[in-house]
């Protein structure tokens, strides 16, 4: 195919090319009106309802994990809110909940049990094995010596007031109760849960 | 079909016409300041919803912390002690956009899409257009815009636009746990503001009023406040406006500058064809370097 152009129509061609790109440069090109929000990050996350660590109104929290808990896939939680359906919260969260993203991230966040022996200086890793055995052993050791059946005046008290026990706040009413008829009957009487935080 | 998940209502420094036919609901925030305790939750949410975290800050004596806005904390509780009424009371106010139905941010703003407000009301920031010249913080009434000096651009509060277009409140309204923040139509929220006044009037306050200033066509961020009738007292301006040299330099200078522009084109244009280019000969040469030695080195 052949094009024929004269020398005229060939330079009111560059002429008009030239005066459009020219405007163009100076803002006077129409744009596509568009805009789109930042993209929900929650999309695809998997939910999981917990209980807020830090205080006894324990709150209800929903993490949001990466990942769809696909066998390949490594869990991470990205996000942390309020759970709008728990009747204690009702989604809401104070400061310190609504931070919590950064709690679990922590990197002086205790993850397991360690022990300072006697004479050391040193925090060292144990197994829970290791640990629950080991306070186990110390808790019959001193409830041993010191638990006393009958006061001076010999009243039966079962008492053991050399060991007390600090809870978790954020258990639930069964839990709370079994955690109660486990400490009682061993004569605790210092007894308390971490609620003050 | 839209390309957005929320209709467009303005676009800063762009001429072509936005779509404008479809009808949605306009939101608001609601800001009770009677019912604040400062417990500063929403700044928590507001950060990790946002994926923002500020500069560990210093106490300075007072409980505002950071001191004030900043690129990535995007509201401050801001903390005053007054005496209005003769006794002390503790103000607290939330501080943040208000996303101004005419945003003085967005007037002014030359780069095309950097500034946007969604028909909801929403008035949001895209990073990836701005060019750092700071003209919104010079036209905004509250001096909220804040340039970042790790990338140059302008950061503020979005409405968690990306909660609200999938139909979520945004984080700081969800976290609150006294209820000082809702969310909902504007409709809804002048409704529950109104209901609020009426209870703080029984209470004794009795200039306690909605603030939502007329002077940038009302805010998609409402506040109750005790005393309506001194917004200084909060740290609020009484009657916001759009800086006036924001108006004149988009509504008079940019026309006038552009038809100076376009006579200088046409002028260079007709000089070109009448007297044509200069030309120098040799003539010209001779008489210059002989009348002017002193300069002729």
């Amino acid at each position: 195919m052949s094009v024929n152009v004269s020398r005229r129509q060939f330079f009111k061609v560059c002429a008009a090319g030239m005066g459009g790109s020219s405007l163009a440069a100076l803002g006077f090109a129409p744009t596509a009106a568009l805009a789109e929000v930042r993209e929900f990050k929650l999309l695809r996350t998997t939910e999981t309802r917990n209980t807020c660590t830090y205080c006894s109104v324990g709150c209800g929290i929903i993490m949001y994990g990466l990942g769809d808990g696909a066998k390949n896939a490594h869990a991470e939680i990205v996000h942390i809110e309020g759970d709008a359906d728990h009747p204690v919260n009702r989604g809401t969260l104070c400061p310190k909940g609504a931070a919590l993203l950064d709690f679990v991230h922590a990197p002086s966040r205790l993850k397991y049990p360690e022990v300072r022996m006697p004479g050391s200086s040193e925090w060292k890793r144990i197994s829970w094995d290791e640990a629950l055995d080991r306070i186990a052993g110390h808790m019959k050791e001193d409830r041993d010596r010191n638990f006393e059946a009958k006061n001076a005046e010999g009243a039966t008290v079962n008492r053991w007031l050399t060991t007390g026990v600090l809870a978790a706040s954020a258990a639930s009413n069964e839990t709370g109760y079994i955690t109660h008829k486990v400490v009682r009957s061993l004569g605790i009487l210092g007894f308390d849960n971490q609620a003050r935080v | 079909m839209a390309l957005q998940s929320l209709d467009i209502r303005a676009r800063s420094a762009t001429t072509t016409p936005l779509s404008s036919v479809r009808r949605g609901v306009e939101v608001a925030k609601l800001i009770d300041i009677s019912k604040c305790i400062g417990c500063k939750a929403c700044q928590s949410a507001c950060m990790e919803w946002n994926d923002l975290r500020d500069a560990v800050g210093e106490n300075t004596g007072s409980y505002d912390n950071p001191q004030n806005l900043t690129e990535s904390s995007w509201t401050v509780m801001r903390f005053f002690e007054t005496e209005p009424q003769g006794r002390l009371e503790w103000l607290i106010r939330k501080d943040g956009c208000m996303h101004c139905a005419d945003p003085g941010c967005l007037k002014a703003c030359p780069a095309p899409g950097a500034i946007v407000q969604y028909a909801n009301g929403i008035v949001d920031f895209h990073q990836e257009n701005c060019i750092g010249c700071g003209y919104c913080v010079a036209g905004c009434p509250f001096d909220i815009p804040r340039i970042a000096k790790k990338d140059s651009k302008a950061y503020k509060c979005t409405l968690c636009s990306d909660r609200v277009a999938v139909g979520l409140e945004p984080a700081c309204i969800k976290t609150c746990p006294t209820g000082a923040l809702v969310f909902g139509s504007k409709e809804d929220m002048i409704e529950h503001g109104n209901g609020r006044i009426a209870d703080l009037k029984e209470r004794g306050f009795q200039n306690a009023g909605l603030y939502d200033p007329a002077g940038v066509g009302g805010t998609h961020v409402m506040y109750v406040l005790q005393h309506a009738d001194q917004p200084g007292l909060y740290a609020l301006p009484n009657d916001p406006k759009i800086s006036p040299l924001v108006s004149l330099w988009k509504g008079i200078s940019k026309p006038i500058a552009l038809a100076a522009l376009g006579l200088a084109a046409l002028g260079a244009f007709f000089h070109y064809i009448r007297v044509g280019p200069n030309e120098i000969t040799d003539e010209d040469k001779e008489s210059h370097d002989t009348t002017r030695p002193d300069r002729a080195q």
